[in-house]
């Protein structure tokens, strides 16, 4: 399309791409996390409760800087990730996904253990009777019937990680084509003289796909809410 | 042969139940309240009892002196309850393939039919529970329960959530079940005329203890 510079095709595609892997590697910590949360006691559950949550109530700047500080090619486990795998994250698109996959993950959490919640313990128990383990009983009764709210977290995950500024561009920065997302390409054209119809355009574009998700999710959980009815 | 003693506090009440069941079918007969359900919930392993010990066949299943508390999901022990509670999100014949399923056994045609036969299931294979009547999601839990082949069956007052002409609907299937699928079954129930239809040994259970059997 010639609506859209290059360089605004690649922040979009980079955007959909730096969101939907960080939503994808979340998802299965996410589940696990909440399954901790909604049905096992153990020792420091609220701590990793709270450690779950951080992201939400820390300032994106201060989750990007402490990224930084772990992630970065000094800091403990960039290193070790560099040493061992050949590895590096900040300043990278990857590092990207792993700040807005942080930063989405409290949401994730959230609504997967509320819906693991409101599952009736008792379908849990009779799925036992019939020989079904712990962890059967999880893949087969807990996680079929949170459907919904693994779709709402997906949905929520996904658009915190596409929106996400402050942890990204403090951790990757804003290099275009690699850590150039939407959001900080917007950022860019606001701080450029003359950038207001690139940054109207980017704009444009985020309201589409935002509405797109959301449209998709809707339909996904209804679909999912009729399954666990039993209809 | 099943081979009970159990004590359980339970807030307010405490439970003390001891009792030898030699079947085929044993009813526990008392009044709503007395502690039937939660006998049947320590004999299937949901609730763990204070102390008292569950020996069926001669295996223990939970013994509190010698530190024996086998999973719930190890005792194959099939569980009707009150209310069906079938698998939502599956349908009927999904919901009766279950236990065979988690019990790792071999697909058996014969015996789906068999039972689909003797509970009059046949034709509902392809539902969801969210379509059935309360008289056919009770019978597609017998059936479900049947199927994942327990050592023992326990039927927890099947027909109380069903109205009389439902109720009337489902004896004659409990009737065949005994007579037909040679399972020993516990049967709780605080309907004398169930009882004396079903049971052989009738254990009675009042404010959480076995009286003499009467």
């Amino acid at each position: 399309m010639a609506y859209l510079s290059d360089q605004e095709w690649t922040a979009i595609a980079l955007s959909l791409r730096i969101a939907s892997v960080a939503t994808l590697v979340a998802l299965p910590f996410g589940v696990f996390v909440a399954w901790l949360l909604a049905r096992t006691r153990f020792p420091g559950q609220s701590l990793l409760d709270g450690l779950a949550h951080l992201p939400l109530v820390l300032p994106p700047v201060v989750t990007g800087y402490i990224l930084l500080l772990l992630f970065g090619r000094r800091g403990p486990i960039g290193m070790f990730l560099f040493d061992t795998f050949g590895v590096t994250l900040a300043f990278r698109w990857t590092g990207a996904a792993l700040a807005c996959g942080i930063m989405g993950f409290p949401l994730l959490v959230r609504a997967i253990r509320l819906s693991m919640e409101s599952v009736d313990r008792r379908l849990e128990e009779t799925a036992s009777t019939l020989g079904a383990s712990r962890f059967w009983v999880f893949l087969t009764v807990t996680l079929p019937l949170a459907m919904p709210g693994v779709v709402a977290g997906l949905l929520l995950c996904f658009a915190k990680a596409l929106g996400e500024f402050g942890a990204t561009i403090t951790f990757v920065s804003n290099i275009p084509g690699e850590t150039q997302t939407i959001s900080s390409a917007i950022y860019s054209y606001t701080q450029t003289p003359g950038g207001d119809a690139g940054a109207l355009r980017l704009t444009a574009i985020s309201v589409i796909v935002a509405l797109a998700a959301l449209i998709g999710s809707e339909w996904l959980s209804r679909r999912a809410g009729r399954r666990v009815q039993g209809l | 042969m099943l081979d009970i003693r159990l004590v359980k506090r339970l807030g307010a009440t405490e439970i003390d139940c001891a009792f030898e069941a030699r079947g085929p079918v044993t009813a526990l007969f008392g009044p709503s309240g007395a502690g039937k359900t939660s006998v049947l919930s320590m004999i299937a392993g949901l609730i763990k009892p204070d102390s008292g010990h569950i020996r069926l066949d001669g295996d223990i299943l939970f013994d509190a002196a010698a530190r024996v508390d086998i999973a719930v999901h190890r005792r194959r022990i099939g569980y009707v309850f009150q209310d069906g509670r079938l698998l939502p999100h599956l349908s009927v014949a999904s919901n009766l393939d279950y236990g065979r399923w988690m019990n790792g056994l071999g697909r058996n045609a014969e015996r789906m039919n068999q039972v689909a036969e003797l509970l009059g299931i046949g034709h509902l294979l392809k539902r969801r529970p969210g379509a059935l009547s309360g008289g056919e999601r009770q019978r597609v839990a017998i059936g479900r329960a049947l199927l994942s082949e327990p050592r023992l069956l326990l039927l927890d007052e099947p027909l109380a959530s069903l109205d009389a002409a439902l109720k009337a609907e489902i004896l004659p299937y409990l009737l065949r079940l005994k007579q037909q699928a040679g399972m020993p079954m516990v049967y709780v129930s605080h309907v004398a005329s169930e009882v004396e239809m079903l049971a052989d040994t009738v254990i009675r259970i009042e404010n959480g203890r076995t009286l003499a059997p009467a």
